[in-house]
């Protein structure tokens, strides 16, 4: 089993009187895929969210390499190396694909951007993805599909030099095809030794990509383990009742208060 | 489609690579070249290859193809500044047709002069409305600069005499607040322009024309400070905070300038802003600098895209164009450069100061909009705050500094139409002023909506306006008349930025 690269220690988050997160803990091991499952409200997106800073958690700890770090913000989880595919995708649709791919990371001297660069890395992580539907990496966001939105959300996602990458719900929109790519994306990248989350309500494509499944019930972690340990109907047995035989939270039914 | 059948081919030679699971360090060393670098695709083919099937190979295009997508957006409901163009050429010729002094040199001169402090203003609000917001006050805010700017110039620096102790503290209390404020965001600029102002009234500068343009500058900096904090951090809505600052600042002027007042702008240099002229030499160097600089930097940058093999625009539309520039500029030049006095004792000729004025805050806006970090996070945050935030973009921040922009700019604005008239009186930036400014930047193109728009279209909405204004005065329509095709106008340009969302929202995904 290799190094956790990234460790949540009970975490806790709340919006005003809903309690969304339970003490969650949740480990991310760098050159395994893990998958992140449960069902829709489950707290998922929410998870994804803290560990990418854009909520603050109310409390618990983030451990990323072995040090106990504080995310503030998306800028210090990016500083860190995390990258997000947002299930929203997060792009805005008045820019093109490079504007939105190198958005608050524009490359450049003293503030001036440097077009050229940004295009060239652009063109080269879209050819890499084999992104072939698009016809050019100036077309506005807006004028884009569902599905070539969402590539381009991965894209940037994986243009840079990352640690961790987020995916939340990646292929929801793709084709078959499209769908292919991105789960051979994914192992891929765990390949390179990044640790990958994968969010997804497609058994198929957990079992066959994951290395570990973690599953959330009603926001607690109701189990993480080895994908090889595990059946499907567990797994489903899990996500939608919290336990299954003798994994899972021990009162499942006290967990819905 | 065709993406399926290519998405299959590559689904085939991927599989293969996938082979047995390596964490070792070799994979890490592929993982380097695969996550970032042309070589992302030697495993499978060479670079040059892989891009050429890759379907973004549309880097360039010929005239034909790119007039046709040009016409495909302008269908699919991006029209820019297309409907504003074409507007400003009918009413050219409308205009024209109707009144024989329309189209006289002098008319034309006086014309520019008329509608600069309007466009100007415009300029400034384009960057509040790129992210959706609306400043209401900036009118009367220009007015508070120009009214102070007529004081420091009317008393010889002495504000405190000129303003009363009470009210002379309370604006100086006023400027630290805004100093404050700007600092707590950090929002340098503002922070460091609001200063000034209150140096230079503290310190009591004596008068003098670059000073008071200066001052008027800072001055709307400070207002712009307290707006963009009540929008951004306090977060009321900007419809709210501006209105009630409209009428704020209407009675800030009031105050200022005393009921009934006027302040005279008794000085030469003030005068000329918007009234003076370039000498004939000048009038050329203006146009060889302009004409020579836009050549230049287009050119270059479309070459050097070309080399790069970037997305490029055919060469021959970009010649076209520049080539337009240029003689149109030359002709401008020449008819300005000619004697256009209708009494034979005096010369008028030309190129009024107002022209380069416009032109540098054109090229300064386009620049900060379009090649800087801080501009593309204005788009980023018009177009969608939330995925801006998760950028890590600070959208605060940002929010605030384009109400600092927007109101110095509005003060810059104010110099210009206080010259024209040449003086300040209590209703300074009151009345339509506002609404004209914003009528001009939405005529021009500027989406009311956010996300959407450039500095040019405040000076093609501008010119719309203004032609309106003087046309239909040539031709004796009471005030009543002006006001109402005005706002015709306008509620035509917003329709049509309504249309144009509704057929993008409505395009094929
Ligand atoms: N910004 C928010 N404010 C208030 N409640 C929220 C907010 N975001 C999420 N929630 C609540 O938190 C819970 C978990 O939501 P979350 O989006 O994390 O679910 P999820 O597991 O991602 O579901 P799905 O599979 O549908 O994407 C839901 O009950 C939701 O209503
Ligand atoms: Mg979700």
């Amino acid at each position: 089993m290799s190094e956790p690269i990234l460790e949540l220690r009970g975490i806790n988050k709340s919006f005003g009187a809903v309690h969304v997160l339970h003490d969650v803990d949740f480990t991310v091991r760098a050159g395994e895929v893990t998958a992140l499952v449960g069902d829709n409200g489950a707290g998922k997106s929410t998870l994804v969210k803290c560990i990418a800073g854009i909520h603050p958690t109310d409390s618990g700890e983030v451990l990323f390499d072995g040090r106990q770090v504080s995310i503030h913000g998306p800028k210090d989880a990016a500083d860190l190396g995390i990258e997000v595919v947002y299930q929203d995708l997060a792009l805005c649709d008045n820019l093109d694909i490079v504007q939105n791919m190198f958005l608050g990371r524009e490359r450049g001297k003293a503030g001036v951007l440097d077009e050229a660069d940004m295009e060239q890395a652009a063109r080269r992580t879209l050819a890499s993805l084999s992104v072939r539907t698009v016809k050019s990496v100036r077309t506005p966001v807006a004028a884009l599909s569902g599905g070539q939105r969402q590539t381009v959300a991965i894209a940037k996602a994986v243009l840079w030099d990352s640690k961790v990458v987020l995916l939340d719900e990646p292929t929801a929109a793709l084709g078959v095809a499209q769908t292919r790519q991105v789960l051979d994306l994914v192992r891929r990248l765990a390949e390179q030794g990044l640790g990958v989350v994968l969010i997804s309500h497609n058994m198929n494509d957990v079992f066959e990509v994951a290395d570990r499944i973690a599953c959330l019930y009603l926001g607690r972690m109701a189990a993480e383990l080895p994908t090889k340990d595990v059946s499907h109907s567990q797994v489903v047995e899990l996500i939608t009742a919290g336990r299954s035989g003798d994994l899972g939270i021990a009162r499942p039914d006290m967990a819905a208060v | 489609m065709s993406d399926t059948s290519a998405g299959t081919a590559t689904t085939g030679d991927k599989n293969d690579e996938r082979g047995p699971a390596p964490t070792g360090g070799e994979a890490g060393a592929t993982a380097k070249n695969t996550a970032k670098g042309p070589d992302r695709s030697t495993d499978k083919a060479t670079p040059s290859a892989a891009i050429a099937d890759f379907g973004i190979d549309t880097t360039s295009q010929t005239t034909g193809e790119a007039l046709r997508a040009y016409v495909a957006r302008v269908r699919g409901g991006e029209f820019g500044s297309l409907p504003a163009l074409l507007g400003l050429v009918v009413l050219l010729v409308v205009f024209s047709a109707l009144s024989d002094s329309f189209l006289t040199l002098g008319n034309i001169a006086n014309l520019l002069a008329q509608g600069t402090g309007t466009t100007i203003i415009a300029m400034g609000l384009v960057f509040v409305l790129l992210l959706g917001e609306i400043d209401l006050s900036a009118g009367t805010a220009s007015g508070v600069t120009a009214s102070v700017m007529a004081l420091h110039l009317v008393r010889n620096g002495n504000l405190l005499s000129g303003m009363g102790t009470t009210v002379f503290y309370l604006f100086a209390a006023a400027l630290v607040v805004a100093v404050v404020l700007a600092l707590l965001l950090r929002v340098w600029i503002g922070a460091g322009l609001s200063a000034v102002a209150l140096v230079i009234v503290l310190a009591g500068v004596p008068a003098n024309p670059w000073v008071e343009m200066l001052l008027a500058l800072c001055v709307g900096a400070a207002i712009g400070c307290i707006t963009g904090f009540l929008v951004a951090k306090v977060g009321i809505p900007s419809f709210v905070v501006t209105l009630a600052l409209f009428l704020a600042w209407g009675g800030v002027v009031l105050q200022f300038i005393g009921e009934g007042g006027t302040l005279g702008l008794r000085n030469d240099v003030l005068f000329a802003v918007a009234n003076g002229n370039l000498s004939t030499a000048a009038s050329w160097a203006l146009f060889v600098v302009a004409a020579g600089g836009y050549a230049a930097v287009v050119l270059t940058r479309h070459f050097s895209r070309l080399r790069k093999g970037l997305v490029a625009q055919p060469t021959t539309l970009v010649a076209v164009r520049v080539g337009a520039v240029v003689v149109l500029g030359a002709a401008a030049t020449y008819l300005l450069t000619l004697n256009r006095s209708v009494s034979n004792v005096v010369t008028i000729s030309g190129v009024p100061y107002v022209v380069p004025i416009v032109l540098v805050l054109l090229v300064i806006g386009t620049f900060v909009l379009d090649r800087t970090r801080y501009g593309r996070h204005i788009y980023a945050v018009g177009g969608n705050k939330e995925a801006a935030r998760r950028a890590g973009i600070n959208v605060t921040q940002i929010r605030m500094s384009v109400f600092v922009i927007c109101s110095s700019v509005a003060a810059l604005g104010a110099i210009v139409y206080s010259s024209k008239v040449g003086s300040v009186d209590p209703n300074a930036g009151g009345g339509n002023t506002l609404l004209f400014a914003v009528g001009a930047a939405v005529i021009g193109g500027t989406s009311l909506f956010g996300g959407k728009g450039r500095i040019r279209d405040a000076v093609i909405g501008g010119a719309v306006l203004a032609i309106i204004q003087n046309g239909l005065g040539l031709l004796k329509q009471p005030a009543a008349v002006v006001s109402i095709v005005t706002g015709l106008v306008l509620l035509l340009a917003a329709s049509v930025d309504a249309l144009s969302r509704r057929r993008a929202a409505a395009a094929p995904r």
